[in-house]
């Protein structure tokens, strides 16, 4: 290795000291970006974390940062001049967008999402578009058009997913910030399989007018980071009110990291048991009765909790997501953009033979199986049940947060497996979930933060707060972070 | 419960409009098979009377007023068509 020694400090800086740098002048933002933009190009044979880079457009975005952060124009903010990455199912003005799927290649959305718009706005430094499975549906990014993501930390393992190039992007210090979105899971799983922080904030918080729609009522775009403190003041960025999403909440927007320093003493802390579930790596149950140890040691109250409804959370999961993905993907029906067919003799047929050919195996079938679902005879026995199940998975909780200031889990079950090892057996891909999955049910906020090591690769810490806690989970995740160290190991690549 | 049988698999495509090769459509009659089992449990919770969840955010219609705002470059939306005619999308034919 070649790396000068200044650089690898650089690459895995947190965006605060990076800020500091540029506030101190020891940095430009270009100079930043221009330093990520070279790791890109020296990492991208190995990791393939970036579906297209953009490169010009940065430089000149860091051109800008640079100007606004010398004091010309609007006031900076906390991303101003941060070279960050968004996962491939942001729209993008000019930009292509293709949610890693073959039936949207070459498609240039006319229009910003409303998140992209706020991170414009605050002057962020978008270095490109990242990996994921296609169309956010899987736990591993094998399920990409355009090959797998490879972790950094060993790259013959996956590194989870659906936003596993956002996931490995940060943990390889190819980018400050990367932005994801949060289905069943995918922004905590891969960011707890890469060793990085990965927050789902609560349903509602971050519009999702321009976020390629998986399940409506269950995504959520959230930030993966270096650092709990980053996870805040992104989070405090990305988020908004807006009128174009109307599930968008009116809530207040407070500074997410208010109580970032306030520490866990006298807070209480569940451990929901059936989250510890048959079949958990040792490596993941032993990391995780260490960080219990920890938290009590800094202070909570940490108590044993039961949520007997969490064994049907996948069940409801995989009926709810896939029949609101079935319906959300209607549209590609080959006519209006992305791949088209020519030479069918009728309408229909050409949308049959685009959907055929343009979808992946896994988009497939979740296509199949929420069409099934809310077919004829079916409806009750699956949508509608599990919509009431729903409710009274949401109850359970609501119950749990009068006693509990937050709950604490692993994040997924296993460490960061082999490419191919699970790709055979849709229903053990599904069970990565487990843990992650419940919160979107219930559209609760929560964080995954780097919580031990096993055999060399990293494990994750959750934290669940109650609707609108954000900052509670906040606070519990940086008094984590501030007591360990695992946040500050870095793959060797 | 029972298994799909390849009848089910043709109308579930025909009605998400995607065509499946019959090798495809066997390998998808399996897989769904397989988890709809895993399904059946959901059967066991008691749900009388309980209300279904759509959004967790509770709200209903959410209106606001509608005024005009500018709209999108129509060359940028159109260019993203497989086959475009001018101003227009073409389409195949509707009927036979």
């Amino acid at each position: 290795m070649t790396t000068h020694s200044t650089n690898s400090d650089l690459y895995f800086s947190t965006a605060r000291e990076l800020r500091a740098k540029f506030d101190a002048r020891e940095i430009s933002s270009v100079e930043a970006t221009r330093t990520m933009l070279d790791r890109i190009s020296a990492l991208e044979p190995k990791l393939n974390t970036f579906i297209t880079v953009t490169a010009e457009r940065a430089i000149a975005d860091a051109e800008l940062a640079d100007q606004r952060l010398q004091g010309t124009g609007q006031e900076p903010t906390a991303l101003t001049g941060v070279p960050i990455m968004l996962k491939d199912n942001f729209s993008t003005k000019g930009v292509e967008t293709t949610a890693a799927s073959n039936i949207l290649k070459g498609y240039i959305p006319p229009y910003d999402g409303t998140a992209v718009r706020n991170l414009k706005d605050a002057g962020a430094v978008i270095l490109g578009k990242g990996n994921l499975d296609e169309f956010a549906m899987g736990s591993s990014n094998e399920t990409s058009a355009f090959g797998p993501v490879h972790n950094p930390w060993d790259t013959d393992r996956v590194p989870g997913g659906s936003s596993g190039g956002a996931s490995a992007a940060v943990a390889a210090g190819e980018c400050f910030i990367a932005f994801g979105s949060d289905t069943g899971g995918s922004i905590r799983q891969p960011a707890s399989l890469c060793g990085v922080v990965g927050m789902k904030p609560t349903y509602g918080l971050v519009s999702r007018f321009g976020l390629l729609a998986f399940g409506s009522s269950l995504d959520q775009i959230g930030p993966l980071t270096r650092s709990v403190a980053d996870c805040a003041d992104a989070l405090n960025i990305v988020s908004s009110h807006d009128r174009r999403d109307s599930t968008s909440v009116a809530a207040p927007f407070t500074d997410f990291g208010q109580n970032i320093d306030r520490g866990v003493e006298g807070m209480n802390i569940g451990v929901p048991k059936e989250y510890l579930v048959d079949g958990m790596e040792s490596g993941v149950r032993e990391a995780f009765e260490a960080s219990l140890k920890t938290l009590e040691d800094l202070g909570a109250n940490i108590s044993e909790t039961s949520l007997p409804l969490t064994d049907h959370a996948l069940a409801v999961y995989y009926i709810i997501a896939p029949s609101e993905a079935s319906a959300n993907l209607s549209r590609y029906d080959g006519v209006k953009y992305g791949l088209g067919s020519l030479d069918a003799s009728t309408s229909a047929q050409a949308t049959e033979i685009a959907r055929g050919e343009g979808f992946g195996e896994e988009v497939k079938r979740r296509i199949f199986l929420g069409t099934y679902a809310l077919s004829a005879g079916y409806y009750d026995a699956y949508y509608k049940k599990a919509q009431q199940v729903r409710t009274l998975i949401r109850r359970e909780f609501t119950d749990a947060f009068l006693k509990f200031d937050a709950l604490v889990t692993p994040t997924s079950p296993g460490t960061a497996f082999k490419i191919g090892a699970k790709m055979d057996d849709p229903f053990q891909m599904y069970m990565n979930d487990v843990c992650t999955i419940p919160v979107n049910i219930a559209g609760l906020p929560s964080i995954s933060i780097p919580g031990g090591m096993s055999e060399g690769l990293p494990v994750g810490l959750q934290f669940i707060g109650p609707q609108f806690g954000d900052t509670a989970v906040i606070r519990a995740a940086a008094a984590y972070e501030r007591a360990t160290a695992w946040h500050k190991n870095h793959p060797l690549i | 419960m029972d298994p799909l049988t390849p009848k089910d698999v043709d109308h579930i495509a025909q009605l998400a409009y995607i065509k499946l090769s019959d090798e495809e459509s066997e390998d998808m009659r399996v897989q769904l098979t397989n988890i709809l089992g895993h399904f059946a449990s959901l059967s066991t919770v008691d749900t009388d009377g309980v209300e279904a969840t759509g959004h967790t955010t509770d709200s209903n219609t959410v209106m606001r007023k509608d005024e005009p705002q500018p709209p999108m470059n129509q060359d940028d939306v159109l260019k993203n068509a497989p086959d475009r005619d001018g101003e227009f999308i073409r389409v195949r034919p509707v009927l036979e």
